[in-house]
């Protein structure tokens, strides 16, 4: 090196990493994780394209709940609280977030998000993500299972040409079931049939909001979650 | 285009690394992108482009290797090809992805002095 500015002689180094590069959300992530276990609240990542019925599933479980369990929600939107103002009208402790240009919700907006929730007084907490078959799929939220929202009016071939999103969720509900009669040519099995040609392990369940069907499945499936087997019982 | 949002988190874990190892300068950002791991890697090149700009990856190179998805049975380890339908046509169980999501930082290269 240059004995009188200290210049020259730089030397290349190579570091290897093999580090996630979301691993800052995965921190955030695992922080929300402990924070709702130690609280004993089931979280769902709900997602789906806009207008999938994601809102509607949402005051609909509300109103099946009947107070069995008490639900709050997390709205994602890139403007406008009117999610939340729904929900809250459906009786659900709901806070809006506005994304402003964001396509997803990620971790630390999570966690900013239950500042303004109360700390306890629910059971299930449910992030209504952004409308997008995309980019949330991308980010973990701390959530204890994914939840896609997939109305058949979109689409059977939606899995298949959005097949991230598919393959990382626990569950799809395939909605707007009720309007099967109205749409000549469409097909359920196509849609249950593309789902498995991405993703080999999650439920399907058909719903509808306004006839009420599947609504009494989904709900022992979130059943099934909210009541793990204690450890050791299978001994 | 959370695209942008990665490179963010890209830039700032390089810039981490490269000053706690008091580099002046970032030559080569190493990544893995997945098929299916939901980031388009000509969109993070863009963004790279874009975000790089003022930090110490301002003359960077951004190098993306492309990982292909693979699907693995569980139970007898056959590799499965997604587009012939997901059971293993072994044994019939439903595999796993195995690769195919990884969003990686692999290696930095950087000039300590």
């Amino acid at each position: 090196m240059c004995q009188e500015c200290g210049c020259g002689d730089t030397e290349i180094v190579s570091v290897e990493m093999h580090e996630r590069i979301l691993s800052g959300n995965d921190r955030a992530a695992a922080h929300n994780r402990e924070h709702f276990e130690r609280g004993g609240v089931l979280t769902l990542n709900v997602m789906g394209s806009p207008g999938a019925g994601k809102t509607a599933l949402l005051e609909a479980t509300a109103a099946a709940l009947q107070g069995d369990f008490r639900m709050a929600a997390i709205n994602g939107d890139l403007a406008t609280d009117h999610d939340a103002q729904r929900l809250r009208r459906a009786g659900i402790e709901a806070v809006s977030v506005s994304t402003g240009s964001a396509c997803h919700l990620d971790a630390a907006m999570v966690h900013h998000a239950l500042d303004d929730l109360p700390p306890s007084g629910y059971d299930i907490l449910a992030v209504e993500n952004v409308g997008n078959l995309v980019c949330p799929a991308v980010y973990d939220l701390g959530q204890a299972a994914n939840v896609v929202v997939l109305s058949i009016t979109e689409g059977w071939d939606k899995p298949l040409k959005y097949p991230v999103m598919f393959m990382k969720t626990d569950l799809v509900l395939l909605t707007k079931i009720d309007l099967l009669p109205h749409l000549p040519g469409t097909k359920i099995e196509d849609f249950e049939a593309a789902v498995a040609r991405v993703n080999p392990t999650p439920s399907v369940i058909r719903l509808s909001v306004h006839t009420g069907e599947g609504i009494a499945q989904w709900l022992e499936w979130i059943g099934g979650l909210m009541k793990p087997e204690p450890a050791g019982a299978s001994s | 285009m959370h695209e942008y949002s990665i490179v963010g988190a890209l830039i700032s874990q390089v810039e981490d690394e490269a000053r706690r190892r008091g580099a002046r300068v970032v030559n080569r950002v190493h990544v893995r992108i997945g098929a299916v791991s939901g980031v388009e890697p000509v969109l993070l090149a863009t963004a790279f482009g874009v975000f790089r700009e003022r930090t110490l990856c301002e003359a960077a190179e951004l190098v993306i290797e492309q990982v292909d998805e693979r699907w693995t049975c569980p139970a007898c380890g056959t590799v499965i090809d997604r587009n012939a339908g997901l059971l293993c046509d072994r044994c019939g169980t439903p595999p796993r992805l195995t690769a195919g999501d990884e969003i990686i930082l692999n290696r930095i290269e950087m000039e300590v002095s």
